[in-house]
């Protein structure tokens, strides 16, 4: 398999750390939504939004997820096929900040049930992404921007 | 209903969603001859002028590509090799950004789009998203 010989930088990341941070996601998301208006569901949410935050808001390269790809995961695998842009996962990143933060507001102010809402469909982006490798916040990202030019 | 059971409903349905986009995703879907080449379901007749190269003489691979695309490079790629496997076939990548008013008119919805145009510049199969290496010679072959 040939490997690219583009540079991974800020804005040309290697495709399977955002897949990577899907599946933590995932994991957290799925524990975070069983444990739902316990202690412990409020803190995974509350762990998760800051994640989200970081990703979204800093940058793909702050994300805690992405380290840990970055650190322990992309030097035991092989080099990267192709990159990818940077922006649409980091799109995605905020989109799953909106539903965390709104799902953690809903516990907040007694609206257990359509927290569990926002985190199944947080869950279900990150479920697609990690094992079907579906960016849902990037096919929104790309929308949007058909739609700005087209409109 | 409990966590678990909302988890695992979740990983059903995502999961029957992924096998369908998997599935859907970069498969030539075949232009009706009759409608080929009419505006109907915004499919027109091409020509050189319109994708800025010569028609192939058997057919024309057209790629609509954009920034943040993934898949085009890779489209590119197959659709480079195809062409220089087979003869008579031409192809063109077409910037979407660039070409709003193609883009519009031909209904073009995501990149990669894959058009296989016949050698009078009609289009005959559509893919959108990238297409498998095998599909897109079966296409060719299928032409006639």
């Amino acid at each position: 398999m040939t490997t690219t010989t583009e540079v991974c930088t800020r804005e040309r990341i290697d495709p399977r750390g955002p897949r990577f941070g899907g599946a933590i996601t995932t994991v957290v998301l799925a524990v975070a939504l069983i444990t739902m208006g316990t202690p412990v569901g409020s803190v995974l949410l509350t762990w998760q939004v800051i994640v989200f935050a970081l990703g979204a808001f800093v940058g793909l390269w702050a994300q805690p997820y992405g380290w840990v790809f970055r650190a322990f995961v992309a030097p035991r695998i092989s080099a990267p096929v192709e990159l990818e842009a940077a922006a649409p996962p980091r799109f995605a990143q905020l989109v799953g900040f909106c539903f965390v933060a709104f799902a953690l507001a809903a516990i907040f102010l007694g609206g257990t049930l359509i927290a569990t809402v926002a985190v199944a469909i947080a869950l279900a982006a990150a479920f697609l992404n990690a094992a079907f490798n579906f960016c849902l916040g990037c096919e929104v990202f790309l929308l949007a921007k058909r739609l700005s030019f087209s409109g | 209903m409990t966590g678990v059971s909302i988890v695992l409903a979740i990983v059903i349905l995502a999961t029957a969603f992924g096998l369908w986009h998997r599935s859907n995703s970069g498969r030539m879907k075949t232009v009706d001859i009759r409608t080929a080449g009419t505006t109907e379901h915004g499919d027109a007749i091409l020509d050189a002028q319109t994708i800025g190269v010569d028609l192939g003489t058997r057919a024309t691979l057209v790629q609509f590509s954009s920034a943040f695309c993934q898949p085009c490079r890779a489209t590119r790629q197959i659709l480079i090799e195809v062409s220089g496997m087979v003869d008579g076939v031409a192809y063109v990548d077409i910037d979407a950004e660039a070409n709003l008013d193609l883009v519009r008119a031909l209904d073009i919805r995501r990149t990669p789009t894959v058009l296989v145009l016949d050698e009078v510049g009609r289009i005959r199969r559509r893919a959108s998203g990238l297409p498998r290496k095998v599909d897109v010679i079966a296409a060719l072959g299928q032409l006639d």
